[in-house]
């Protein structure tokens, strides 16, 4: 059974690896995130989530050229996983800890996507 | 051909016999018979103005009915106006009539007898208690001191409060006959009559019998008797006025020809009180019942059926079969007509959408006339009438001046909307005179024929408000209850009364502090990392 469900949300997601660059003394990703279960989530301020009550972390912009668009996360993906860390039910400061860590070079996110979702769906209800 | 001959002397006839009747029949007969009529003969132009009643004047032509081919094969409708015969209709509301005006005045006036001897035994007993010691051993009863005296003025200003006070309550003139008597009332003059038998009785044995000579214990006496009226005075207003004013029940009274429906919460009362008041606000707030509205369904229902015949092939059965034979043929002419690809409801859509466009256009019409009518006509000020005395025309002159302009497409409005039958010429002129005497505008003369009103606005003949029927399971008498169903009929239609208890409300309370309400900002940010 556990394979199974493995293998299913598998399908949805994708990983990317980010490495971090190095600007003066910050690491930057090149990217913002907004969402967080102590933030109010509402339809009009998070357009990436269909279900409303969803108080995940979506990444809101993505900087051009940065290190994130270039890993190929984009704009409305949400991050299930930051190097294992769960980020579905964290708050909002506690998932910018999570990505903003001074002593890791690379973060490695776990990211579903609406249109990757559609996309798989579609090929499989082709068969 | 044989046919034909019998075809044009009932016609003959029934003209006829139309005629014999003008002057005892009221237009509901005659439109019911008109109805049947032309829903049996579908390409007929019938132009049948009433004729007592010539609706403006200028049709007065009776049309010759014309029926189609296959009358002889549909069933025949018995109308019961062949020959020289009176309708089933009118025998039955010739005798109604008499019953009405022989029986129900006879129940009334015993009534109001009854009533009023009780109401005199009532008010002369204390004073009859105060007078026969006076009349009957006036040398040996003691002198009547101050505290006496002054109870003779209390008596006299409770009899008078009482007098008034019986008057306010009951002798009001009655609203309604009810079919059985009313409880409440009976009960509580069986009470007072026994009051007061009970007072009579221990006054003749303890006093005329003894003769008693203390005359202010005998004042007391009769001063207790009135209290004690004035008190079942009190009991009466709380029966009789007071219990059913708390809402308790909701009634639902649905119309049975054309389903208008209204609600209304009435108290705990008896299923007739309960039918009195339904029909009190029957008359204001549904509108007029319209039978010539009726007609286009039932036709439609014809035709669903019309043009199948069941054949019985397998030739007669047994008694035992016979019965079987009538389901299945009725079986089978259901699925068959449920089967049969029918476009009726084709029909019935264009249909009304082609009405609905002729009302609009004839309206639109109307309006316009009748603002163009009024124009022509001023309402002249006190200060002119005393300078030109000239063309001066009092209102009803004034109406019928104006009048002939707007005739006609009022005519063709009321006749496309069906409401030709409820307006007279006369009552036109009257409403029209009404409503240039009080300075209404045009757009107020119309509404009371743009609209179809409440009964009571029409003309008497319209009311039927001694031809109600009380159709019940349970007895009359007895209170409404929960789930109770029951049936006011007149000639026409029904009115179905379905009875639903009001839940009972169970509030609970909150309180919130005015100090209890914060507010806090939204958290919306976006970090970049």
């Amino acid at each position: 059974y556990n394979s199974a469900v493995l293998f299913f949300l598998s399908v949805f997601q994708q990983r990317i690896e980010i490495h971090k660059l190095r600007d003066g003394d910050n690491l930057i990703l090149g990217f913002s995130i907004g969402g967080g279960i102590d933030q109010d989530s509402n339809s009009s301020q998070n357009p990436f989530s269909e279900d409303k009550t969803d108080k995940g972390i979506y990444v809101t912009r993505v900087s051009k050229g940065g290190p994130a668009e270039v890993a190929g996360l984009r704009m409305g993906d949400k991050i299930m996983q930051v190097n294992g860390w769960d980020m579905t039910m964290v708050t909002h400061d506690q998932a910018r800890k999570k990505l903003t860590k001074k002593n890791e070079d690379v973060v490695r996110l776990l990211v579903t996507r609406k249109s990757l979702e559609n996309a798989v769906r579609q090929s499989m209800m082709q068969h | 051909m044989d046919t034909e001959s019998t075809y044009s002397g009932y016609s003959y006839y029934s003209g006829r016999s139309r005629g014999s009747h003008r002057h005892g029949e009221r237009s509901r007969d005659r439109h019911k018979s008109r109805s049947k009529e032309s829903s049996r003969s579908e390409k007929s132009v019938t132009i049948n103005a009433p004729p007592a009643e010539p609706l403006l004047g200028d049709q007065s032509v009776r049309g010759e009915e014309v029926q189609d081919d296959n009358w002889g094969e549909t069933t025949t409708a018995v109308t019961g106006t062949s020959e020289h015969s009176l309708s089933q209709e009118d025998i039955v509301r010739i005798s109604k009539d008499l019953d009405d005006s022989v029986g129900l005045d006879c129940k009334r006036y015993l009534n109001v007898a009854l009533s009023v001897i009780l109401g005199l035994v009532v008010f002369l007993t204390p004073l009859a208690f105060l007078i026969l010691p006076h009349l009957l051993w006036a040398d040996r009863l003691t002198a009547c001191g101050t505290a006496c005296e002054g109870l003779f003025i209390s008596v006299a200003f409770k009899l008078l409060i009482l007098l008034l006070a019986v008057w306010a309550l009951f002798f009001r003139p009655p609203s309604a006959g009810l079919p059985r008597i009313f409880v409440f009332r009976a009960l509580l003059a069986t009470l007072v009559l026994l009051f007061v038998l009970s007072y009579w009785l221990f006054y003749g044995v303890r006093i005329l019998d003894s003769q008693d000579e203390d005359y202010q214990g005998i004042v007391q006496y009769a001063v207790s008797l009135v209290d004690a009226l004035l008190f079942i005075h009190y009991l009466a207003i709380v029966l009789l006025e007071l219990r059913q004013l708390q809402p308790f029940f909701s009634l639902c009274v649905t119309r049975s020809t054309d389903g208008a429906t209204q609600h209304y919460n009435l108290g705990q009362l008896s299923i007739q009180r309960a039918a009195v008041v339904i029909l009190e606000k029957y008359y204001k707030d549904f509108p007029v019942h319209n039978p010539a509205m009726l007609t286009a369904s039932k036709s439609r229902a014809a035709k669903h059926l019309a043009g199948l015949k069941v054949y019985n092939v397998d030739g007669p059965g047994g008694n035992n079969a016979a019965a079987g034979i009538a389901q299945s043929q009725s079986r089978a002419m259901i699925a068959a007509a449920a089967r049969r690809r029918d476009s009726s409801h084709n029909e019935l859509y264009y249909e009304e959408a082609e009405h609905e466009r002729r009302v609009r256009k004839r309206r639109a019409r109307l309006v316009v006339a009748v603002e163009e009518a009024f124009t022509h006509i001023r309402h002249m000020q006190e200060e002119e009438q005393k300078k030109a005395p000239g063309d001066v025309m009092d209102p009803r002159e004034a109406a019928q001046a104006i009048f002939p302009s707007m005739a006609r497409a009022l005519q063709k409005y009321l006749r496309t909307t069906r409401q030709q039958h409820l307006h007279s010429m006369e009552s036109i002129q009257q409403h029209l005179a009404f409503c240039i005497t009080n300075n209404m505008t045009p757009k107020a003369f119309l509404e009371s024929y743009l609209t179809t009103g409440p009964t009571l606005q029409y003309g008497k003949d319209r009311w039927l408000a001694r031809q109600w029927t009380l159709i019940s399971e349970a007895s009359v008498t007895s209170g409404l209850k929960d789930g109770a169903v029951f049936l006011l009929k007149c000639i026409d239609f029904s009115l179905v009364v379905i009875t639903k208890k009001i839940p009972y409300i169970q509030l609970a309370e909150e309180f919130i502090d005015p100090k209890s309400h914060k507010f806090v900002l939204r958290l919306q940010s976006e970090t970049s990392v």
